[in-house]
């Protein structure tokens, strides 16, 4: 549905996005990870034809988004960033305003509005004006606008920012849910997040794609995925570390914890070598022959905000000291 | 309708929607009037007089007071907009920026000419004290409107500079202004006198000046050239605030 294609944006010579190239088809949520000024912004409003690429093509639904904007726009429902919304209107008249440019009237636009309305319980605030609205509600009113027409494509720029954690989860289902019939992009900062609700995520960093995968494909970029943690009472740190150095196939151990109670180590897998069930059969091997008392022992699925840092961290000082 | 005339309708609503949903809309037309009455009647000796024409004691004031008023209403067309950041939303709609363009100068354009029609009993008036010629009066209205629409588009045009309304308020007030002065006789006269500046320049000037084709269409004449002056000083403010916008997101 959305093929966006060597996108670049410069603001003067700053690149906002550079060279930028993925594709989100129906049915796939796709989250777009990235610290704080690395373009993911930019590249959503690109996408919605909000502001034209210096380079590159965007192409929605088969709609090229800069030759022909009309039909690609059609597609799209779009939030933008801290939901904008006209303060001087009442939420029904805001979203009956949104219904009509997106060519709804009549039977069809009273059903459109009653859809978004129940879907993201604006019920109680219908006929208050914008401008008394809470920031949750605020925010939800401009997501009802990005659904009324139940546009294929959805465009989310932070969509749970500012909202409390019930309704955090609320939008998440919801994004997930809409996300089995419709293409979704949505960007946050938030990682647990795209574990939450996305089928793939993006890593986009100063302007660049550093990582694309699924969220799993991601996780086990982490340099701790697939390793076995532990917790053993009674033995002494040292011991534990030299034993569990001596599994073949695993790279190394390392204590993460030596507590006068127990100790927490980490056996960390060896490319090629013992593969995640393998390295905790040999883990436990290892503690049943010297009789340790395990407390704990599970395998490691690997963290994105380890494999985030570990991606968006080593640069962020060279690209400080550019700006 | 067609989807354009229809998007234009449902944006120029939204915005006579906003506008009447804050006390704004209603203290304009109060003060509106309550200025033309002041300055018909007492600044303009309507009853001193002793004639039956509106022309110089009620038309006559117009561009002045529009040169505040019109850019009161019109400043937060564009400059609201980028504030609010509603612009991503408007124009990532699927309509055209001349569509959003043209369907707020239409909103605020119709919402002066409502408040035009209100002095509605100033004619009444004159035309239950003498005998005046209506249509010179129809002129004069229609004159007053034009005004009102080319300082409008103006005004969409530098708020579309600025998401600050005041600087957008005082921007198209000093156009307007210049608008006023460039063909205003107490001006142009001493200008025409000084030797060295060739007659044509001061007619060229001159005849960029709203108050030259305004007081043509005060005498009851419906010049050609006139109007094509006022759609001209209308279009290209507007076109410049396409441009202006266009600009912004590039």
């Amino acid at each position: 549905m959305i093929k966006v294609s060597n996108l670049s944006k410069h603001f003067g010579t700053k690149k906002a996005v550079n060279n930028v190239s993925f594709a989100v088809e129906r049915g796939e949520v796709l989250g777009f990870l990235g610290p704080n000024g690395a373009g993911k912004s930019t590249t959503m409003r690109m996408i919605t034809g909000f502001i034209p690429p210096t380079a590159g093509t965007i192409s929605v639904g088969g709609h090229d988004m800069v030759e022909d904007p009309i039909p690609a726009k059609r597609l799209i429902g779009y939030l933008p960033e801290n939901a904008p919304a006209y303060t001087d209107m009442t939420v029904l008249q805001f979203l009956g305003f949104a219904a009509e440019l997106r060519g709804l009237s009549g039977e069809a636009k009273k059903r459109a509005l009653s859809r978004a309305v129940e879907m993201c319980f604006l019920d109680t605030v219908l006929h208050q004006s914008v401008d008394t609205l809470s920031k949750g509600y605020r925010h939800r009113t401009c997501f009802a606008q990005s659904v009324i027409h139940d546009p294929d494509v959805l465009v989310l720029d932070e969509p749970t920012d500012g909202l409390d954690p019930n309704q955090k989860h609320e939008v998440r289902q919801l994004i997930k849910r809409m996300g089995e019939k419709k293409a979704i992009i949505f960007s946050t900062h938030i990682l647990e997040e795209v574990e939450a609700a996305c089928t793939r995520a993006i890593i986009i960093d100063r302007g660049q794609i550093v990582a694309n995968g699924t969220p799993a494909e991601l996780k086990a970029r982490s340099e701790t995925a697939g390793a076995i943690s532990l917790r053993v009472l009674g033995v002494p740190a040292e011991t534990v570390k030299a034993r569990l150095n001596g599994i073949t196939g695993a790279k190394k151990a390392a204590i993460v914890k030596d507590d006068p109670a127990f100790v927490w180590a980490r056996v960390y897998p060896q490319a090629g070598g013992l593969r995640n069930g393998e390295l905790a059969r040999a883990v436990a091997d290892v503690a049943r022959q010297d009789g340790w008392k395990i407390e704990e022992l599970h395998t490691e699925e690997g963290r994105l905000d380890e494999v985030f840092r570990s991606i968006t961290l080593p640069d962020t000082a060279k690209g400080g000291q550019q700006a | 309708m067609s989807t354009s005339t229809r998007h234009i309708w449902t944006i120029a609503k939204r915005e006579l929607v906003g506008f009447f949903a804050s006390p704004v809309a209603y203290v304009f037309i109060v003060i509106y009037l309550l200025l033309t009455g002041f300055f018909t009647f007492m600044l303009g000796f309507f009853f001193e007089r002793g004639e039956a024409s509106l022309a110089a004691p009620f038309f006559f004031w117009h561009p002045w007071l529009y040169l505040f008023l019109v850019p009161a209403v019109g400043m937060r067309l564009w400059s609201e907009e980028r504030r609010l950041g509603t612009i991503e939303l408007l124009l990532t709609m699927p309509i055209t920026p001349w569509q959003a363009i043209v369907g707020k100068f239409l909103a605020s354009w119709l919402f002066l000419a409502l408040a035009l029609a209100l002095t509605f009993p100033v004619v009444i008036t004159v035309s239950y004290l003498g005998d005046p010629d209506m249509g010179a009066i129809l002129t004069g209205y229609l004159g007053s409107f034009l005004v009102a629409g080319a300082y409008l588009a103006i005004t969409s045009m530098t708020s579309a500079l600025t998401r600050n309304q005041v600087i957008s308020f005082i921007l198209s007030v000093v156009v307007c202004f210049f608008l006023i002065l460039c063909g205003w006789e107490p001006v142009t006269r001493p200008l025409a006198s000084i030797e060295w500046i060739p007659n044509w320049v001061i007619r060229t000037v001159e005849s960029f000046s709203v108050m030259t084709h305004y007081l043509s269409l005060q005498r009851g004449v419906i010049d050609s050239r006139d109007l094509i002056y006022f759609l001209s000083a209308m279009g290209f403010p507007l076109f410049c605030t396409g441009v202006i916008l266009r600009g912004l997101r590039a």
